[in-house]
Order: C-alpha cells, then structure tokens, then sequence
C-alpha cells in the first residue's frame, strides 16, 4: 500500500478547508469517491477531484503535495494515521487532534495545533500566532501531545495551554504562554514581551535571558532534577532538542505571573 | 544428596503469594542513595510484625536511572495491594522525601499503579508542579535543598514470598560465614530480596505458639540448645541453624537465587564445619509454592 497522496493541481484564490480529508473519511473509499467528495473553498463547494490529483490507497498514511498557505484545518480531529504535507499549510492545523501525527515541510498559519488533545506536530518552517492556543472565547487550549516547530512563531503561543509540550528552535512572539494553565514550553532562540502573561502554572524553558513583566520574581539559580528527564524525552525527536549540547539543567527561576496565581514558571539556562 | 559433604535434604521450602512493587532512588552520590534505600527498607524484615518486607535489589550505574544519577533499586513485598501501596507510601514519604537530595522513580511496570509520589505532593503546600514527560507523570515538591523529583506511580506485581533454606553446621562462626557467603552470591541474583538483617535470620520461627495470642514462635526443632528438651530435628554435632528468607517477583527467580545460595554454602563445605542444608515448610498445606532443595540442585 502506498500512501494516499493529493497533490493540489491548481491554487485556488479562495481558502479551502480541507477537514474532510482526514482518514476517518476517506477509510474504504476508492479514487474515485474521494474525489466526488467536495471541499468548501470561500462560498463554493468543490469536488476534491478538481483539486487534487489523488493517488495511493493507504488512507491511513495522507500526503497533501503542493500545498499552500489557503488550505486550512488540515489534520482537523486527526484521530489516529500520519499527515505529511508538503510546502505551506493554512490557519488551523491539526486543531483539536486526538491523536496521530502531522509534519509540515514549509510554514503554518495561525491556530495551529489549536486545542489539541495528543498526538505530534512537527513543523519545519514557522508558525502563525495562536499556536496550541485555545480559540476565541474558550478557556482551554492544548491539552496533550508535542508540537516542534524548527522556525519562528508568532504571538500567544500557548495561549490558554492546559498541558503538552510545545518546542521552538526559533524566537517566539510575544505573549508567549499566555495565560498557561500548565504545560511546557522551550525556546531556543529569543522571546518575545509579555512572556507568560497571565500564566496560573506551567513552565517556560529558555535559553536566552528575556525581557521579563515585573510580574515575575527572581528565585535565585538551580539545579533542576527534572530537567535531565524532560531532555531525555527529547532525544527521539528530529530536532536540536535532541542534541546532547542543548540539555542543560542549570537555571535562573522566576515565579510568576504574580498578577495571576503565580506558580508558574520562566526557567533560563545559566 | 551430598555436594562437597554437606546434606541436602529431601524437603522444600513453602512459599506464599505476595504483591510487590519495585522503586528507583537516586541521589547526588550514590553514599545518599543507599542511605535513603536503606531507610526506606528498614524494619521491613517480616510482614508478621512490620506490614511488609523489603531490601535492596541493587545498585544500579547513573546510566541505568532516569535521572542520570546514583541509584539503588528497592523492592517491597506484603500481602495485599492495599498493605503495599500504605506502606510503599508511608516509607516513601518519612525516608525518601527527608534524605538529602533524592528523587524517588517507579522501577516496575504494570497494569496496576499504586502512588507513589502521588499524595506526597501534598507536602508541597500547592506550590507543587506537576509534569507529564514522556507519557509518566512526576511531581515537583519544593524542599529545603531544592526540588524533591518523584514519579507519580509505580507498578504493582504479583510475587512470591518466604522462599527459604537452613544452613545447619558446627558453629555459629562458621554457619555465619556460609550465609554471609551465601548472601553475597544472592545479591546477584536480580529480582529477590533477602529482607532479614544482612539477609540472614537466627529466630526461625513456627506456626502458633503455647500462648494464644501469639501467631508464631521459635522454631524449637531446629533450636540446637533444645536438643534434649524438645523431638528436635538436630544431629549431636548441629551447634547452630541460620535461615535465609527470598522474596522473588516469580518462582524462577527464587529457584535461582536459592540455587546460588546454596551452591555458596556447598563450596564451603563440611571442611567448614557446614553439615547440612533443610528448608522450612509448613507441610504443603499452607502455600502454593514449593520450593524442592534437591530439584534446585540437581
């Protein structure tokens, strides 16, 4: 079996969204019945045939070839199988996926990995604001599951976060954990203002010194027990996470957002 | 049978069906983690008086924790799951928590979990963290010297406990040496626990007593100065009986590490004042597991 592979033919003007294209869907379906499926692209309805040159049978395994910054809520509820696409992916990715895997060879757009449950995302490009967020109005963001991003992200990353992990071997944008209720979040290149704003718990692991709220507390420099094993869980990872150069376990603790419950916390390497 | 000059009888050790659970301390060095291991498994010798068993199941290299530090793996063995986790956690939170620079991580995997740092992160006064790494969870407690590291739960097993053989010779002296001998092959043996002090028991003890309202009490036919007082089960030249009591997380573990022991004994020999080997059983009727001397060592 190969992978079921839709490679978009022709990019359309208006954005496409693209959550029927989850196995759930497509399981058992010849060729031909997925491409009489049709997508909702602005006001239109089109049939995913004239979209998408489609080939392979594995609906379990999805390749989306072509792929541009107009496809939207790719991966959307992924419960289970693997995504890849390849070039740039729309607003909402992965949003709300149960489990599974997706891997973006290009950039994202906003929401992505919104109010995600588990699973993995892994994005080689950089990301839109909101990543792992919760949406508008809602109160939890991402609940479960890892997310690596080899570049940039925007603002709010982490928006809302329940729990998970969410690694940047970029900068981050500001804002960055806002409003956390728990989880992790690394980043390897530099922060933003307004780091973890509002954030009642979790972690922020950084490896350059950021500019900090006021909000934050300084409670000195330590060796951190738990360091070593959150590297370690990395190891398996495809990124600079998993060298050995990058763990550390020696950090300056700032509690915060003091103006909210305070037991989060901004840890940089020393 | 006779290896080396020593008797092995024709009897078998009983043996009952246990739960147990296994843990992972480490420290900054492993001088602290064995002073933890060794507290946390203190006072655990007989589940007649202590609520469980436990010792030490060995040290383990910084490669083998999941912290990269020292360790010592600890096992504890009692009656029933609810024993096990109230006494898992009593001890993990008076011996683990309190000893300079710990961290405390499951070091078995099972269906079922019992806590183990799980309510010890009340401690933590709610400025404890939780953090989920790799699917496990762990707590952060803030301690005086920084964080207390535990995993959340560890694993409870089925097992198997009183797993036995007595070491019958000349003289305290020599009996000792044989055992003490015996134990450091034992230790070897992963999975089994010796849980008596130094892994060696002298008060071998007997089902019920003369006085109601005792369970147990000395073993008097194989106590060397009743010889002429009680039906004994010692020859004129036995001066002195010590028992070495295995916990295994499965039979096999046990035969092996029975195996060991008394191989040790045997290569001591009657040269060594060692005369006999037995093992204590309650007639077949009381526990599944038999553990037959001679079947071992054949």
């Amino acid at each position: 079996m190969s992978a079921l592979t839709f490679t978009l033919k022709v990019q359309p003007k208006q954005r496409v969204d693209m959550s029927p294209l989850v196995p759930v869907n497509l399981c058992g379906k010849t060729v031909a019945e997925i491409a009489s499926l049709t997508l909702q692209c602005g006001k239109q309805k089109i049939p995913v045939g004239d979209l998408f040159t489609i080939s392979g049978d594995d609906a379990q395994n999805i390749a989306i070839n072509n792929s541009f910054d107009k496809l939207d809520f790719i991966g959307k509820e992924l419960d289970g199988s693997c995504i890849t696409v390849t070039g740039d992916a729309g607003a909402y990715l992965g949003m709300g996926m149960k489990s599974g895997e997706i891997k973006v060879s290009g950039n994202v757009g906003l929401y992505a990995a919104c109010e995600m449950k588990k699973g993995y995302l892994e994005v080689s490009g950089s990301v839109g604001d909101f990543l792992g967020a919760a949406l508008p109005g809602n109160k939890m963001g991402m609940k479960g599951g890892t997310i690596l991003v080899k570049g940039n992200v925007g603002e709010r990353a982490g928006d809302h976060m329940r729990r998970g992990t969410i690694l940047i071997e970029g900068n981050a944008g500001d804002y960055c954990g806002s409003r956390m209720t728990a989880g992790t979040i690394a980043v390897m290149g530099k922060a933003g203002r307004y780091l973890g704003y509002a954030m009642r718990r979790g972690t922020l692991l950084l490896w350059n010194h950021p500019q900090l709220l006021t909000s934050f507390n300084d409670c000195g420099a330590h060796t951190l027990g738990f360091l070593p094993l959150l590297f370690a869980s990395f190891k398996s990872s495809n990124s600079k996470f998993a060298e050995a150069s990058a763990a550390f376990s020696r950090v300056q603790r700032y509690a915060g957002d003091m103006s909210e419950m305070g037991r989060g916390e901004v840890l940089v390497r020393l | 049978m006779i290896i080396n000059g020593v008797t092995i009888d024709a009897t078998f050790a009983e043996a009952f069906p246990m739960k147990a659970t296994r843990a992972i301390i480490t420290a900054l060095n492993e001088k602290w983690a064995m002073i933890a291991a060794q507290t946390m498994t203190g006072f655990a010798t007989s589940v007649i008086m202590c609520g469980c068993e436990a010792g030490i199941d060995r040290v383990l290299d910084p490669s083998e924790t999941p912290d990269g530090r020292p360790g010592v793996a600890i096992m504890i063995f009692a009656m029933g799951g609810k024993t096990l986790a109230k006494q898992l956690e009593t001890r993990a939170g008076q011996c683990v928590l309190t000893a300079p620079t710990s961290a405390l991580f499951a070091g078995i995997e099972s269906a079922i979990k019992i806590p183990l740092g799980k309510n010890l992160r009340y401690f933590g006064d709610g400025f404890q963290i939780a953090k989920v790494i790799a699917g496990k969870r762990y707590w952060r407690i803030p301690v005086m010297d920084g964080e207390f590291l535990t995993e959340a739960t560890t694993g409870q097993v089925e097992a198997i406990g009183g797993g036995n053989f007595l070491v019958l010779g000349q003289s305290q002296a020599q009996v000792l040496t044989a055992c003490e001998a015996a134990i450091e092959a034992m230790n070897k043996v992963p999975n089994v626990i010796m849980p008596f002090p130094g892994g060696v028991v002298r008060s071998g003890s007997k089902v019920g007593s003369k006085y109601t309202t005792l369970n147990a009490s000395t073993n008097d036919a194989f106590c060397p100065t009743l010889k002429g007082a009680t039906k004994t089960e010692l020859s004129p030249d036995i001066e002195c009986v010590m028992e070495i009591v295995i916990d295994g997380l499965s039979k096999a573990d046990i035969d092996k590490a029975m195996r060991a022991g008394v191989q040790a004994v045997c290569d001591l020999g009657a040269a060594n004042g060692i005369k006999r080997i037995s093992a204590g059983n309650y007639g077949g009727k009381l526990g599944p597991f038999h553990f037959h001397l001679q079947e071992i060592m054949a």
